[in-house]
């Protein structure tokens, strides 16, 4: 039944595509079918499994008090896997952000955030990681519910390596130096490195505690205090852990935590007068907002982390098993929803056929359903907008004349899951592979030699990151090099340890989180000079 | 009769300020600076000295070559003694700017920069220190000629710091490290700290030649390539020392300099697609529009440094003789155009009589006249527009109810020279103690006690700099972390080692120029990271 519900779906949503119809129909029906025949065993379209979980906070954490917004307004945090509303949480706005700033700069000027010492800081970010995974399992299915992502992903990737991320800016917190300054003349030179103040944080949905251990550990690790913008897709975790960081001893306004929209809240925030600093996860367009939000308010220095469209190269020497499999894993992770995502697949012309053929068949057997369930990879995407951008992105990938390889259409006849799906013949100038498609759609494109790859991975907006296959140390260093992307990862892809730096050249965004490089963003350097009387060195 | 005409200026631009008619009587100081005025004026009132250079180069350079403008249009460059051509220089616009990427572009893309070893590079800016110090003569009778800084200042001085940053700099290019990182699994992870690309540099009439010297060097040093646009008040150092950069051997399109206006020529650089970096000195609101194109346009990442209001702190037990000349020195050094000055002089009570007094003393002392004269302290302002912004806000000054000490007007009847003006009894919601006055216009006010001192010091948009003189310790150290700048002087005031890093705390800016850190504004970090089989440890 299920199988019949999904194939209808499928010829629907291809209908509207007539040349995607009349050049490869046969063929990809028969594929269609397998694949439809692959998710009918999965459970999406069974009984919806109960998460394990309370919900406990919905309100806004202002000064370390759970509150309603300023308006008394509540908006639905709905659940991917139905679209039903999970739970009404607090709107916040303008007046809500002034509020929140307010009892941040208090906790910054007046303290006790900066005048206490560093390991005083340290050991409540420390107790925090402990209490993280005291609550993994809550944690973990709070994300789920609210994401969509499975609950294994969450249970036992994201939660350990949200612990993990606050024990590592943890030991940060008593090892950051100013330096001593040679001098041209006699004059004793220092810089001090000093918190910057308030940090307005900006985070996204797909990630919702991993994007909030990248923004709040260096923020809290160097003193500063912090007004934090959730989605409006997920705002129910970021409660949930504020709550445990008042358990682990965090000071009242130290941490406010406001779910709102980016129109007003997040607005707010990036233009208000008495936020010293701001970090934003995002896409492209809506980044240049806010950088355009603090030039015209008070020049608060902004760090961006924004689109991609990372290429994944396969040359000819690769092992091709394993690109496939980290090809697959590259794009398909997280319900496609990654900044990094590797979109843009392109396979070496004398491996390209064997390549194709077995992305294929990786994706046919990835196992898409209800992210509760064991053993299931890809859960739903986020909420309906995304899952009809993600559609309209197919449709535009089979009207080009991409050769959908599988999937193409949705699974399921509830909540926002999509098939996993695979396009090949994709050349440079279709719009799905320029632009961030944010979903299970993976491009496959063909090179022939190392500078035309080279060319054509540079050859966009973005330049986020991306990932090389290749047996041959010259081609990997050459091709390192070469890449104009923040990360690459050489046989492997998505390895976000915590000391790894993370962030985008060109359009993809400016600064660097996680690693040593993520606290100049949370650092102001003053130089201090004095003169030397008599000095026994310069 | 050159005591006559001053003293008839001083009077006639006082008869608009009925509140200082009333002060005029028991302040028989303003007839003895009048008089002190004319003694030293001889130089400006005389024939002005004629400059011992020649302008050879007027034309923008693109591409290693001094070319037209690409609508043939030029623009004149006065003399800011009298108001007079010096030359007409080619005016940069939209075109311009793009040839001038072009090049600077392909210079990049498929260049030799970045991909000559760093120790090449060095070598080269290492030759042009060299010339620079050949030239030095020249170089400063030019620098003195456009701006109207004195020419002692220019060459013992500026010119000197030139060739003393660039070898600073040349020394970076081969100590560029990467980082190699720990990883939490079996990943070797190393970071590459790579050149961004093209840099668009924006510098500002006042300290012409440095402030090349700050953005070509640390751009340089890390193989990027760039696009300079000067003032348009001052043009002629930048394309003197561009030609001794292409006699050291740089290759061509390296450095482009372009002449012209803001609005036009700098628009476009700050609004470019293929420019990869910005970085901007100037004033706060210009920086906000700067900020505001890079947002719009490409993202580019930019640096600001702008303006202040810096507080110069005399406390109680300072060492008020010391403390009176270096106020002195931060407030009316360059003619009072220092993004940096120490424009709010804040003097303890128990000395502030003391101080006023000295102060007044040392501003009439002053020595102001012909720049090419020796000697000579104070040259003219820039231009008419400095010079006429700065006498409206002598006028507010007076109209607002402070004590003129000195000064208070034109001096000499050409050019642009304005006597050394004190102002004691400021209070802080003066404009003059507001805004960026950039001109010789010191304000004194009074304070009690530190706790008072901090919080009035700390509350403006800007945080540039400070001073503070005490020889207490405690109050030095407690000074230091609590004022919201980015360089303290302590005792001393302006040292500008090319060690020493300088930039904005809050609307002063965003970045640090100078030291270790300016080589992050050029560099983009890469993380790479690869699998290992069989690590022998992790």
């Amino acid at each position: 039944m299920a199988a019949r519900r999904v194939s209808s779906l499928l010829s629907r949503s291809l209908s509207a595509s007539s040349p995607f119809l009349s050049r490869s129909q046969g063929r990809n029906l028969s594929n269609g079918s397998r694949i439809v025949r692959r998710f009918g065993t999965s459970s999406a379209a069974e009984e919806v499994i109960s998460p394990s979980v309370q919900v406990s906070y919905t309100k806004l954490l202002i000064d370390g008090n759970f509150v309603d917004a300023a308006s008394g307004k509540t908006f639905p945090t709905l659940d991917p896997r139905t679209g039903e509303v999970i739970a009404h949480v607090a709107e916040g706005d303008a007046e809500d952000i002034n509020r929140a700033v307010k009892a941040a700069r208090k906790a910054f000027d007046e303290g006790p955030w900066p005048k206490m010492t560093a390991y005083e800081r340290s050991r409540i970010m420390l107790r925090f990681a402990d209490l993280v995974e005291k609550h993994s399992e809550e944690l973990a299915a709070l994300e789920s519910w609210d994401n969509g992502k499975t609950y294994e992903q969450a249970l036992t990737a994201e939660i350990p390596m949200l612990a993990r991320l606050f024990r590592y800016y943890a030991g940060w917190a008593d090892k950051i130096h100013g330096l001593t300054v040679p001098a041209d003349g006699n004059y004793h030179v220092q810089t001090l490195h000093e918190p910057i103040g308030v940090a307005g944080q900006i985070i996204p949905w797909n990630f919702p505690l991993l994007m909030f251990a990248w923004k709040v550990g260096p923020a809290l690790a160097c003193g500063n205090t912090i007004v934090l913008k959730t989605a409006e897709q997920t705002p129910l975790t970021a409660f949930y852990v504020g709550k445990l960081f008042l358990e682990a001893g965090l000071p009242p306004g130290v941490l406010n935590i406001v779910s709102g929209f980016g129109a007003t809240a997040g607005a707010s925030l990036a233009s208000h007068m008495d936020v010293d600093k701001l970090a934003f996860t995002g896409s492209t367009d809506t980044g240049k907002v806010i950088l355009g939000l603090a030039a015209n308010s008070n020049l608060k220095p902004v760090t961006l982390e924004l689109g991609g469209k990372s290429p994944f190269i396969v040359f000819e020497d690769a092992d091709i098993d394993k690109a496939v499999e980290l090809a697959h894993f590259a794009l398909f992770f997280n319900q496609g929803q990654c900044c990094c995502a590797g979109s843009r697949t392109y396979v070496h012309e004398k491996v390209y056929d064997e390549f194709v053929e077995k992305a294929k068949a990786r994706a046919l057997k990835r196992v898409v359903g209800d992210p509760f369930k064991k053993g299931i990879e890809q859960g739903p995407q986020i909420d309906l907008k995304q899952f009809e951008k993600v559609m309209k992105y197919i449709r535009s990938g089979v009207q080009s004349n991409a050769t959908l390889e599988c999937g193409g259409g949705q699974v399921g006849d509830k909540g926002y899951f999509i098939q996993p799906t695979v396009f090949s013949n994709v050349k440079d100038d279709m719009l799905i592979a320029q632009d961030e498609i944010f979903g299970p759609v993976q491009s496959i494109l063909k090179f022939s030699d190392v500078d035309e790859v080279i060319r054509r991975a540079n050859e966009t907006r973005y330049g986020l990151a991306a990932g090389v296959f290749t047996k041959s140390l010259d081609t990997a260093n050459r091709v390192s090099r070469a890449l104009k992307a923040g990360t690459v990862w050489v046989n492997c892809f998505d390895v976000f340890d915590a000391a790894i730096p993370f962030g985008g050249y060109k359009m993809s965004g400016n600064g660097r989180e996680k690693g040593i490089y993520s606290l100049n963003n949370y650092l102001q350097v003053k130089a201090v000079v004095t003169p030397l009387n008599n000095p026994a060195w310069i | 009769m050159a005591s006559r005409r001053v003293s008839s200026l001083l009077s006639r631009s006082l008869i608009s300020s009925s509140s200082l008619f009333s002060l005029r009587g028991k302040d028989p100081l303003m007839k003895r600076g009048a008089r002190r005025y004319s003694n030293l004026a001889s130089a400006s009132l005389e024939d002005t000295i004629t400059p011992p250079v020649k302008v050879e180069h007027t034309q923008l350079l693109i591409n290693g070559k001094f070319v037209d403008s690409a609508s043939g249009k030029t623009f004149p460059t006065l003399d800011p003694r009298t108001g007079e051509v010096i030359a007409q220089v080619a005016e940069g616009d939209v075109e311009d700017v793009n040839r001038a990427v072009v090049a600077a572009r392909k210079a990049f893309d498929k260049g030799p920069w970045p991909r000559m070893t760093a120790y090449e590079r060095s070598k080269i800016l290492f030759r042009f220190a060299d010339l620079i110090e050949k030239h030095n003569d020249e170089i400063a009778a030019l620098e003195t000629w456009d701006n109207g800084k004195p020419y002692e200042q220019s060459a013992k001085i500026e010119v000197p710091m030139l060739a003393r940053v660039f070898r600073y700099y040349a020394g970076w290019a081969d100590k560029i490290h990467g980082m190699t990182v720990p990883g939490d699994g079996s990943h070797h992870v190393q970071t590459l700290h790579e050149p961004i690309g093209v840099a668009g540099q924006i510098i500002p009439w006042n300290f012409p030649l440095l402030m090349l010297s700050w953005k070509l060097g640390p751009a340089l040093a890390c193989g990027n390539t760039v696009v300079l646009k000067t003032a348009e008040q001052t043009p002629l150092s930048a394309l003197l020392v561009g030609r001794l950069l292409h006699e050291a051997g740089l290759p061509e399109g390296v450095v482009n300099i372009v002449s012209g206006f803001g609005p036009t020529a700098g628009a476009a650089i700050a609004s470019h697609m293929d420019i990869d970096k910005v970085a901007f000195t100037g004033s706060t609101d210009v920086g906000k529009i700067i900020l505001e194109l890079a947002s719009k346009s490409n993202l580019k990442a930019v640096t600001l440094e702008l303006g202040g209001k810096s507080p110069f702190i005399v406390c109680e037990d300072a060492d008020v003789d010391q403390a009176v000349e270096m106020a002195h020195f931060a407030l009316f050094f360059n003619q009072g155009q220092c993004c940096c000055a120490g424009s709010r002089t804040f003097v303890h009570e128990r000395v502030y009589d003391e101080f006023v007094e000295k102060a007044k003393a040392r501003a009439i002392n002053r020595a102001v006249g012909d720049p090419f004269k020796s000697g000579i302290e104070q040259g003219p302002q820039v231009d008419s527009e400095q010079f006429e912004k700065i006498l409206k806000y002598i006028r507010h000054g007076v109209d607002s109810g402070a004590t003129l000490q000195a000064g208070g007007d034109r001096h000499g009847s050409k050019g642009y020279y304005i006597q050394p003006t004190v102002f004691s009894d400021v209070k802080d919601d003066m404009l003059i103690a507001k805004d960026e006055i950039f001109g010789p216009v010191q304000t004194i006010l009074k304070f009690k006690n530190l706790d008072e001192v901090i919080a009035r010091a700390n509350n403006s948009r800007y945080g540039l700099a400070a001073g503070v003189f005490t020889q207490n310790l405690d109050t030095a150290n407690r000074l230091m972390r609590a004022l919201r700048v980015g360089s303290v002087w302590i005792n001393c005031f302006d040292v500008f080692d090319a060690t020493i890093p300088f930039g904005g705390y809050k609307m002063s800016g965003i970045g640090r120029e100078k030291g270790i850190y300016s080589l992050n504004n050029y560099l983009q970090v890469k993380a790479v990271v690869t699998s290992i089989k069989n690590p022998a440890w992790l």
